[in-house]
């Protein structure tokens, strides 16, 4: 393997840059005022009703097309290259399920009738279905849009059912300290207060400290196993038990699903109530930050308080169609909506897809893989890795080094480098995730940049990146003296 | 060809060489010796999910759609389905775009960051206000947001939270789940022919007001034609004037800052995405002065190395992997690539398409509600406003039969009420609204 320092990483094409920014501003191309006059003759509103104008850049298509075919080459995407974002799963996003999202027909207004959505309306059964054999649940809504929004389900879904049973007391969410940050807010949104868990000395959820937290007042304990420093919970049935022997709920946070797939399921861990991240596990794309979706399923006792509307097959007597009718239900104690219509359609349609292509077989090996993939570049990197064994990914500690600092330099190499400084329980915390689309020559040269930077000197971290289209942006200028649109660089 | 090689995931390109190799480096036997799951919590069965080619996968998905009939959408309601440009699908679906992950490394993600800046900077146009995120999930969950917004900077002691008795049901029941941790409590206020019902806002006003919301247009596709009255008595209590509306109709209609909204959300998905099922982009913008409250991601402009503009995620410390139970939201994933979507819509429309666009939304909505209105059996509008891409129909028999009778003449619009239909020209064709009048004249006749 060659030094990686050797390698002339460019990251941009054959580009214009001018002095003081890389790519004008669309308002710095052009900006048109257009005048809405209430007088004129051929205007539909009265001044009263109306703006008095609209200032906008005002550019031709080919013009435009430059300008985003610019943009996007300064970006580092899954095709790019290798993405180890730890906890974000970052996998290749197959091309097909873009055609499939696109299908005309599926391009259908959320406010038809049943009768004539019966294609979507099935699409949504059967992926119900499929999530609810991944995870061993016994219900599921596609509703949520998000990961963290499949939380505050799971949140909502909890609370009502405790009201339910008379036990609206139960104020307190677990939480261990190594978890998404998204789980305390969302116990914080749903009105909870958050009881933080110590990790043991292993990384793992410590007993003793979970034994002081629970009690009668106890409405959930959320978990993500295997953990975010890819632990998996050994004592996971004894921690259920412990949980359901207060009556609280076990939530299974969904973003480490990518190791488990047909080995372990979160219903069959005792996990009552769950989250699936499509846009981890199922490869539906990132999107620069999202659409993603947040499926929640659930074990029978908790369905009737699931989001309303969900799908199911109806009771179809009258019917002579070879085909199965499907209809929309609202369960019977429904939490109500999270979200105005059904949730993310394009991404449930992707989501499907990827299941209907992988199978069984696929996902399985999927896990494998990606298992495999984390613990050969764990073997092939210098960084101290604290913690194991590990699954789909490790946390490796920078040591003396900046992690962050870490991560600048590593883009020098042409790789994106993994999340950093989280989980905190690690110092300086590389926390890696290969997934299973990378090859052993990919993860070799992932390694490669790794090890480059264990060796280099504070300041050749401190001036890193050297190699990208922009080079080491100064974050606090940025939040001291907030510019956050065009119109507020005009004075400049 | 490369999926010959293995079965397994056809996305995971190791050999078996290679395999090998890695299993070696690592010192197990195999990849099974890698797991570290007790064995009884092992999950030893099957899925029962068959693996398929691409080829097959396509057909399949293709064969469950095509159960969906073809209809012309005459449907709007909060979901629109616009005409999108070319330019939108082909450059929006570029893999720099669309597989990169949040700008958590700003160096490599100048391109999207600026992107997300220029969506912004639209709606910072659109709406008057300073400050816009670069997206929540849709319009129901801006909504919610702004009112866990109004919660925390509140001046006053009250709870309660004003909203029209029009709402959709959707967005309604979002926010009644987004304020469930708070002493929040929603009440409705009346409308007076589909717009705010400025007497009985007034008497609903008082000192415990939190948060006054309305929709321009509304619901029912009414253009409210006092927002600033409805602004004043929000602001005369100290409450938060929260205005949902949508880039579109901001081309055209009242700008919100002259009106004195604090906050505006809606749905920013009617610029980029087609028919989506519902699916959306949550716009939120605000007033300057709740800055360090706003829920959500924003990008800020800053300077490289080198001393050029270079873009960034700013302000994060209001952000849950940062703040966690102490964050302004708990959104981390968001609707970003919606986002770029829209701006590029917005772009390729430029500021005279804006406005004509929206323009069309009224004068095409007059026009088929005047055809409308000629046809024995219907009257249209039956709201006595200006319209905006849509309006409601009274019809002589059931609703529901009409719309049924409808459907079966390819033609799918709204069931409001017993008597009332609504229809919505955003997207349709004018030949499509010809054949729509003449199926209508048929079903009401």
């Amino acid at each position: 393997m060659s030094d990686p320092s050797e390698n002339q990483v460019r990251y941009d094409q054959a580009r214009f840059v001018e002095d003081g920014h890389y790519e004008p501003l669309l308002a710095e191309k052009d900006l048109t005022r257009v005048e809405i006059d209430g007088d004129d003759a051929e205007s539909p509103l009265p001044n009263d009703l109306t703006r008095e104008a609209l200032e906008f850049p005002d550019l031709s298509e080919p013009e435009l097309a430059r300008h985003y075919v610019r943009l996007s080459q300064m970006i580092y995407g899954i095709d790019t290259g290798p993405y180890p974002l730890g906890s974000c799963t970052m996998k290749y996003n197959p091309k097909f399920t873009e055609d499939v999202a696109a299908l005309p027909s599926g391009a259908v207004h959320p406010d038809r009738s049943e009768r004539s959505t019966q294609g979507t309306l099935e699409l949504m059964y059967r992926l119900q279905d499929y999530l609810g054999r991944i995870g061993g649940m016994d219900a599921v809504t596609l509703q949520p849009p998000a990961g963290a929004a499949g939380e505050f389900v799971g949140i909502r879904v909890a609370a009502a059912y405790h009201d339910h049973n008379g036990e609206s007391h139960r104020d307190e969410v677990i939480i261990p300290e190594s978890a998404h940050g998204t789980n305390f807010a969302t116990a914080a949104l749903g009105g909870y207060d958050v009881v933080s868990l110590p990790s043991d000395e292993g990384g793992r959820v410590d007993l003793e400290a979970l034994e002081a937290a629970l009690s009668e007042n106890t409405a959930a304990l959320m978990l993500t196993n295997p953990n975010t420093l890819g632990l998996f919970e050994r004592d996971i049935a004894e921690i259920a038990e412990m949980v359901h022997d207060v009556g609280g709920l076990l939530y299974y946070d969904g973003a480490n699903l990518n190791a488990l797939l047909g080995r372990a399921r979160p219903g069959d861990m005792g996990f009552d109530v769950m989250h699936y991240n499509v846009h981890k596990t199922f490869a539906t794309p990132h999107g620069g930050g999202g659409p993603g979706a947040g499926p929640v399923g659930v074990v029978d006792e908790l369905a009737p308080f699931l989001p309303s509307p969900r799908v199911r097959e109806a009771d179809d007597a009258e019917s002579d169609a070879d085909e199965t009718t499907y209809e929309l239900f609202d369960p019977e104690h429904t939490i109500g909506k999270v979200h105005g219509f059904q949730g993310n359609w394009l991404v449930l349609v992707k989501t499907f897809a990827y299941i209907a292509r992988l199978g069984d077989e696929g996902l399985t090996d999927a896990s494998a893989k990606a298992v495999l993939n984390a613990n050969y570049l764990a073997s092939q990197i210098d960084y101290e890795v604290p913690y194991g064994p590990f699954h789909h990914e490790f946390v490796a500690s920078a040591g003396e080094q900046d992690a962050a600092d870490v991560a600048k330099r590593m883009l020098d190499f042409g790789v994106h480098p993994p999340t950093t400084k989280w989980p905190e329980i690690v110092p300086e915390a590389l926390m890696t995730e290969p997934t299973e689309i990378e090859s052993k020559a990919t993860l070799d040269r992932l390694a490669a940049a790794f090890n480059a930077v264990t060796t280099e000197s504070d300041e050749t971290l401190e001036s890193a990146p050297e190699r990208t289209t922009a080079r080491r942006i100064d974050q606090t200028t940025a939040a001291r003296n907030p510019r956050l649109a065009w119109q507020a660089l005009e004075d400049e | 060809m490369h999926g010959s090689q293995h079965t397994g995931s056809p996305y995971a390109p190791h050999t078996d060489e290679e395999g090998a190799a890695m299993l070696e480096a690592v010192g197990v036997d195999t990849a099974d010796d890698l797991f570290d799951i007790p064995p009884e919590v092992q999950f030893d069965d099957e899925f029962g999910i068959d693996s398929r080619t691409e080829r097959e996968t396509r057909r399949l998905v293709r064969s469950i759609l095509d159960r969906n009939d073809e209809l012309t959408e005459l449907l709007g309601r909060g979901h629109y389905g616009y005409y999108v440009p070319s330019l939108v699908d082909h450059l929006a679906d570029r893999s720099e775009f669309l597989t990169s992950y949040t700008q958590y490394q700003p160096e490599v993600s100048q391109g999207f960051l600026q992107v997300l800046f220029e969506y912004q900077s639209l709606l910072v146009e659109l709406t008057g206000l300073e400050i816009a995120n670069c997206s929540m999930y849709d319009a129901a969950t801006a909504l919610g947001e702004a009112a866990t917004l109004a919660d925390r900077v509140r001046s006053v002691s009250g709870h309660r939270v004003l909203v029209p008795d029009l709402l959709l049901e959707g967005r309604r029941s979002t926010l009644e789940n987004y304020v469930a941790g708070t002493d929040l409590e929603i009440e409705t206020y009346p409308t007076a022919d589909a717009n705010v019902d400025l007497d009985a806002l007034e008497d609903a006003v008082d000192d415990d007001v939190v948060m006054v919301y309305a929709e321009n247009p509304t619901v029912r596709g009414t253009i409210e034609e006092r927002l600033g009255a409805v602004g004043e008595l929000a602001t005369d209590v100290d409450a938060m004037f929260v205005l949902g509306t949508d880039p579109i109709a901001l081309s055209l209609l009242e700008r919100p800052a002259d009106v004195g909204a604090d906050v505006v959300v809606g749905d920013a998905s009617v610029l980029g995405l087609p028919t989506s099922y519902g699916m959306g982009l949550g716009l939120f913008a605000t007033r300057e002065d709740y800055l360090r409250q706003v829920p959500g991601r924003l990008v800020g402009v800053s300077e490289d190395a080198t001393g050029r503009r270079a873009y960034t995620l700013t302000l994060q410390t209001r952000e849950q992997h940062i703040r966690r139970e102490r964050a302004t939201s708990n959104i981390c994933t968001n609707q970003a690539w919606v986002a770029l979507r829209s701006a590029m819509h917005a772009a390729v429309l430029g500021p005279s398409g804006m406005v004509d666009l929206a323009k069309r939304g009224v004068t095409r909505a007059e026009a088929l509600a005047d055809r409308v209105d000629d046809l024995a059996g219907a009257s249209a509008p039956v709201h006595d406003r200006r319209h905006f891409r849509e309006f409601v129909v009274r019809v002589e028999g059931p609703a529901s039969v009409v719309v049924a009778d409808l459907e079966e003449r390819g033609f799918a619009v709204h069931a409001v009420d017993d008597h009332e239909i609504q229809v919505c020209v955003a997207g349709v064709p004018d030949d499509e609204l010809d054949g729509f009048v003449a199926a209508l004249e048929e079903v009401v006749r």
